[in-house]
């Protein structure tokens, strides 16, 4: 059961980006963490900007 | 055994289907369950998921499993993501579903509830999935590239171009006739409009402790705003009370107008993190909830349905808007059946989050599923309020006369019962100074929410129920209108950039200025014109509306057309080929009826025509005369419109099947933009692990 409400609550967090910059971090790590000259990842509130703003580019509305 | 047992739960299903269909189309009772309509839904649903969308997906589209998806290869922890397929599916439906499956069953019930309902199951199986599931695929095998680059890749450069005229004044339309529907929703109503205002607020309260209090913290933010939103309804009520508070609030649809514009060039310029985004997440947890809400509530009610299956306006004459039954139940009723809109979200934002190609099926073809369902559930709270209260609501005051003994007198003679007393009364349950002439759908759609939620969860709080639909509504009407415009503004600054390099740069000032200038004013002039035309301006823009969103769509299935065809899969081009030349038909009868009918309330010149010989003989009234001018230049603008719609459409078509008959007759066409095949490691590791 509360393995369940875990489930849930991680597809929520998931699904609403609360989880976005660890999602990042994560990403981050498995990919750019290899290279000696590798960026420094962003700090959350850059990398939430930047997130936002990317999202709200393009059509993700509709009627 | 195991087999037959399955077999024997399908036919079964069929069968349950097929019977509660046949209840609905054969009863000529005094009413009928709204359940049956819930059944004959979740059955044919079931049905084509199972069925046609598996057999699209394995021999139509031939979905490869074992083939990376652009999320994988191209994995950048931002856009392209490889991502859980129920969290795909929960993007893939925000994005889809906005007001219009709840607007326009709405309108469309002034047929009766079989048309509409028959139109949102069978367009939804058959066109609207289908198209949405094909774009979803080609565009999740190019990259995510979105419906303007692929037609233009596959097709040609007409078909590219028109595609993109095409999107850019569809969101014109669309954004001026969900302003309409917001003005007509809070016109002379404090409540409403009190509690819509507190939305701008709210949302940059969560915006700022998104950005700056705890940065990123969605579900916290999100959790505060929905509290704040559900106390601005009963501060609304409280607002709504007092007497020179609620002064403030009362206002005339012309100076509501003109706040709604101010307010769509603002969110089109501000930051995305003050006022767009943080809406985005209330209204998103709104609308889902909510519409989960009157799911459990008509599921618990199982309301009677009052309205007639079929009523007389099937002839043309109906109040809401003018036009037979075919081709315009098909107009009306866009979103739910078939959105040529999906195919901007199919192609672009959802295939960039897709871990594998079999999720493709479920994303596409069941994301439009729900919304049909959602289209639905629109047609239940429309159709379960007595017909004759029904069009006292959305009847404009131009059809059945401004004063409420007229408008009783013109419905009772209709055949709908309802009287002056009864309409006093609701309105004043609901918390309102009237309900009369309340046209653009949202309002009645509010009336039958509250009075579902009210006999479902307490009568005694209808008003607050009201209201809170109202709000619901309104908040995601709003969000489109912001995302609308800010989307846009980038086209525009994309096309521009072709002439000039600096109007082309989306962080350039001037050029923000500029471009959301333009945008705004585009859809406010149709805003301001619905809002000065006495017949309410719904029954004109709705129809625009629909046409091009149907055009849109004909497009989308053009493009999958064209590439089944190119692909060496002729004998299965009628997937989607026969929606595409049931949407040919329904779009050029339309719009040749809105154009060269005769019928003043049908066709654009007949009206613009009327107008002014009325104009010229000085039988209007000062005020009507006042605004005729405007509205006849506006009849005509609306007619090349509908023209140029049907124009672009032609075009495309006519570019498709030459590049067919090209094909087929062995000469060169543009190739294939398919990316070629490379194995999925997700799939390889899954398997081994």
């Amino acid at each position: 059961m509360l393995k369940k409400i875990k489930h849930l609550w991680h597809m929520l967090r998931q699904l609403s980006g609360d989880d976005a910059y660890e999602q990042y971090l994560k990403h981050h790590a498995e990919f750019h963490q290899s290279t000696v000259d590798a960026p420094a990842a962003l700090t959350r509130k850059e990398f939430y900007k930047l997130w936002q703003d990317n999202k709200w580019k393009g059509i993700n509305r509709c009627c | 055994m195991h087999k037959n047992l399955k077999i024997i739960l399908w036919i079964a299903v069929a069968l349950m289907g097929a019977f509660a269909l046949a209840g609905i189309a054969l009863n000529r009772g005094e009413s009928i369950n709204a359940l049956w309509l819930i059944t004959a839904a979740v059955c044919i649903y079931a049905i084509a998921y199972r069925f046609y969308a598996a057999w699209i997906a394995a021999k139509v589209l031939v979905l490869d499993e074992t083939r990376a998806t652009p999320a994988e290869r191209l994995d950048n922890g931002r856009d392209f993501i490889p991502t859980n397929k129920w969290i795909v599916f929960g993007h893939h439906f925000a994005a889809i579903a906005g007001p219009g499956p709840l607007i326009g069953p709405t309108l469309a019930a002034q047929f009766g509830y079989l048309p509409g309902t028959l139109w949102i199951l069978i367009g939804a199986v058959l066109g609207g999935a289908v198209q949405d599931m094909v774009m979803l695929f080609v565009s999740t095998r190019r990259n995510g590239r979105s419906l303007g680059q692929m037609a233009r890749d596959e097709i040609g450069v007409i078909g590219g171009t028109a595609a993109l005229i095409g999107t850019f004044l569809i969101m014109i339309i669309l954004i001026a006739v969900l302003g309409l529907v917001v003005v007509n929703a809070m016109k002379h109503s404090p409540w409403a409009t009190s509690t819509v205002a507190a939305t701008i607020p709210i949302a940059m309260i969560v915006g700022f402790y998104m950005r700056n209090v705890r940065p990123g913290r969605v579900l916290e933010a999100s959790a505060i705003g929905v509290v704040l939103l559900l106390l601005s309804v009963f501060a609304g009520g409280w607002i709504d009370h007092h007497e020179t508070l609620r002064t403030w609030f009362d206002h005339d649809g012309l100076p509501l107008a003109y706040a709604i514009i101010v307010y769509g060039f603002a969110a089109a310029v501000l930051p995305v993190w003050l006022l767009l985004a943080p809406r985005d997440y209330l209204s998103t947890f709104m609308k889902l909830g909510t519409i989960l809400l009157l799911t459990v509530a008509i599921v618990i009610l199982r309301p009677e349905i009052h309205m007639p299956a079929v009523t007389q306006f099937i002839d043309g004459s109906g109040p809401i808007f003018g036009g037979k039954l075919f081709p315009f139940v098909f107009i009306t009723i866009a979103c739910g059946a078939i959105s040529g809109f999906h195919a901007l979200i199919a192609s672009g934002t959802t295939p960039k989050l897709l871990m594998n190609e079999r999720d493709i099926r479920m994303i596409g073809y069941g994301g439009m599923l729900l919304e049909s369902f959602v289209a639905i559930m629109a047609m239940i709270a429309a159709t379960v309020l007595e017909p004759g209260v029904f069009f006292a609501i959305n009847s404009p005051a131009g059809v059945v006369g401004k004063e409420a003994v007229d408008a009783i007198a013109k419905i009772n003679s209709w055949g709908f019962a309802v009287t002056v007393e009864q309409m006093q009364q609701l309105a004043s349950d609901m918390g309102e100074s009237t309900l009369f002439a309340r046209t653009g759908g949202a309002p009645s759609l509010a009336v039958g929410m509250a009075s579902i939620f009210g006999s479902a969860f307490g009568k005694s709080m209808l008003a607050l129920w009201y209201h809170f639909a109202i709000m619901f509504e309104a908040i995601f009407i709003l969000t489109t209108l912001d995302a609308g415009t800010r989307v846009g503004r980038f086209m525009l600054q994309d096309m521009l950039g072709n002439f000039n390099k600096k109007l082309g740069e989306t962080s350039y000032m001037p050029s923000v200025i500029f471009t959301s200038s333009i945008v705004v004013a585009g859809w406010g002039y149709f805003l301001y014109i619905g809002v000065i035309d006495p017949n309410g301006g719904v029954n004109i823009l709705w129809p625009l509306f629909g046409i091009a969103n149907q055009m849109l769509a004909a497009i989308a299935l053009c493009v999958g057309t064209g590439i089944l065809v190119k692909s060496g899969k002729l004998k299965y081009a009628w997937v989607t080929g026969l929606p595409l030349a049931w949407l040919i038909a329904v779009t050029t009868t339309a719009a040749y009826q809105k154009i060269f009918s005769t019928d003043v309330r049908i066709g654009f010149f007949a009206a613009a025509d009327d107008m002014a010989t009325k104009l010229a003989s000085g039988v209007l009234s000062a005020e009507k005369a006042a605004v005729a001018p405007q509205l006849i230049f506006n009849q005509h603008l609306d007619a090349y419109l509908t023209l140029f719609f049907v124009v672009v459409l032609w075009v495309v078509i006519i570019d498709m099947l030459r590049l067919c008959a090209r094909y087929l007759a062995g000469r060169p066409v543009p190739k294939l933009s398919e990316v070629p095949h490379e194995p999925s490691r997700l799939v390889e590791n899954w398997v081994r692990d």
